[in-house]
């Protein structure tokens, strides 16, 4: 079962990216989620592992991932090593006029559960879905909230340049 | 003669290997629990808590990540112990199918030939001191129901009460293993069926203590069977609503000393437990709604 969903957030890449490369973020961001830890020395990039844990139904589901793609600032993607079999991606491309269009994608399977695995994927497939569209609300309003700090910063900045004897 | 001495070989020899089998089915070896068939039984199991019984498993940040501990429960639901299946399913989804974790089960459900292979490829073991001391000196949790049969079948009305019968064994294998102890409270279990009496008198008069070691003849009212009488092929238990939670863990050797007395730990664990049930119970608004 794949499922894909996506927002537009107005902000650039690079914000977008700079959010989404701090592990410490996705606490925050991620619905549903029950535990994020940085699993070894590597907090970020290729290779960082973390041990991941969102409530689904009656269980929390996940177990340990690592990063398997880190093109800054295009896609992050990761792959379950242990517990229930998944991928994930965020993909993040630029639409123009200061906006950035980042796409969700989840992919999730049940091998060998039979039909019951089956069922499982369609019954679960909503609640994802759910879950994916409320992580992707936050991550848009958690971001734009970044890019106005950015923003009030530099114009903070460019107050604060003292003006030149004479000029 | 020879067609009367054919017959009896046959069975003598059928007798042995239906021992043998039984026997082996008991000895309590941790390499019959299969992570594959765990991962593949997963769905099964979340689909049957996620919609049918609307399961809630809270504080499995409290068993230990990386070290054994004993987890001692209060067992529910007579003969079809759901918030086994249940907490089992949260433990393996939590920690990952490949982290080992064993239960301890009486000796009859791990010897039914197909109930009891699934049990023992989902890491049961036959109940036994030195089966969770080998399970616990391998680095698994283990969890355990102190109150066995005795707890499982008490009345529905008493199905927010600890009743561990007195049997205090966890706390000296706890000892023994160097493990903590972390409770875990289940509710709903007995809302299952109408639990109406253990039947422990009955069971005592038709000697079954002594025969198989049931101290109970459970009486119950429940599907499909109606009048239930030893709950021995099960049932189908109604869709209660069941809530679980992991208590933190009680190092006993620090809270008591390194020569704790077992009638303290005991009273200590059954009154956490008991506090923590209560808890639960007054969260609950209807029964089998819950």
């Amino acid at each position: 079962m794949r499922i894909d969903q996506s927002i537009q957030i107005a902000a650039q890449p690079d914000t977008v990216w700079h959010y989404l490369e701090d592990p410490e973020h996705y606490l925050r961001f991620m619905s549903g989620i029950a535990h994020w830890e940085v699993v070894g020395e590597k907090p970020n990039g290729l290779g960082a592992r973390y041990r991941v844990l969102v409530r689904v139904g009656a269980a929390e589901v996940g177990g340990l991932v690592e990063m398997v793609e880190w093109n800054e600032p295009f896609d992050i993607a990761w792959h379950s090593v242990t517990g229930v079999d998944h991928r994930g991606r965020f993909r993040i491309r630029e639409r123009g006029e200061g906006r950035t269009r980042v796409e969700y994608r989840f992919a999730f399977g049940v091998i060998g559960g039979g039909i019951a695995g089956l069922i499982t994927e369609l019954a679960a497939a909503p609640v994802m879905r759910r879950q994916m569209r409320r992580t992707l609300r936050q991550l848009k309003r958690q971001v734009e909230q970044e890019q106005r700090r950015l923003e009030a910063e530099r114009r903070r900045a460019a107050r604060a340049v003292p003006s030149l004897p004479g000029s | 003669m020879y067609y009367r001495e054919a017959p009896r070989g046959l069975a003598s020899r059928a007798i042995r290997f239906a021992k043998e089998r039984v026997a082996e089915r008991l000895d309590g070896r941790l390499e019959d629990r299969d992570p594959d068939y765990l991962r593949e039984a997963l769905p099964l199991l979340w689909l049957l808590s996620t919609f049918y019984f609307r399961a809630e498993v809270r504080g499995l940040d409290n068993v230990p990540a990386d070290r054994p501990a004993l987890l001692v429960g209060n067992h529910s639901g007579g003969n079809v112990i759901v918030d086994t299946f249940i907490f089992s399913l949260a433990f393996s989804t939590h920690f990952g199918v490949e982290r080992p974790f064993h239960q301890l089960a009486h000796n009859l459900a791990i010897a039914w030939p197909l109930a009891g292979e699934m049990l023992r490829k989902s890491g049961t073991l036959s109940a036994s001191h030195e089966h969770a001391e080998r399970a616990l000196a391998a680095g698994a949790p283990v969890l355990v129901y102190p109150g066995g049969d005795w707890e499982t079948h008490r009345p529905s009305w008493r199905g927010s009460e600890i009743d561990f019968a007195g049997r205090k064994g966890f706390i000296r294998l706890a000892l023994d293993a160097g493990v903590p102890i972390v409770p875990v409270v289940s509710i709903g279990g007995q809302e299952t069926a109408l639990y109406l009496s253990r039947g422990h008198r009955l069971s005592k008069a038709l000697r079954l203590d002594k025969l198989v070691r049931l101290k109970v003849l459970p009486i119950s009212i429940a599907a499909p069977w109606g009048l239930n009488i030893g709950d021995f092929a099960g049932h189908l238990p109604l869709p209660a609503k069941i809530t679980i939670e992991a208590l933190p863990p009680i190092d006993l050797e620090r809270e008591f000393g390194p020569d704790p007395d077992i009638d303290e730990v005991y009273a200590h664990v059954t009154a956490q437990m008991q506090r923590a049930l209560d808890g639960l119970a007054a969260e609950r608004r209807f029964p089998v709604i819950g």
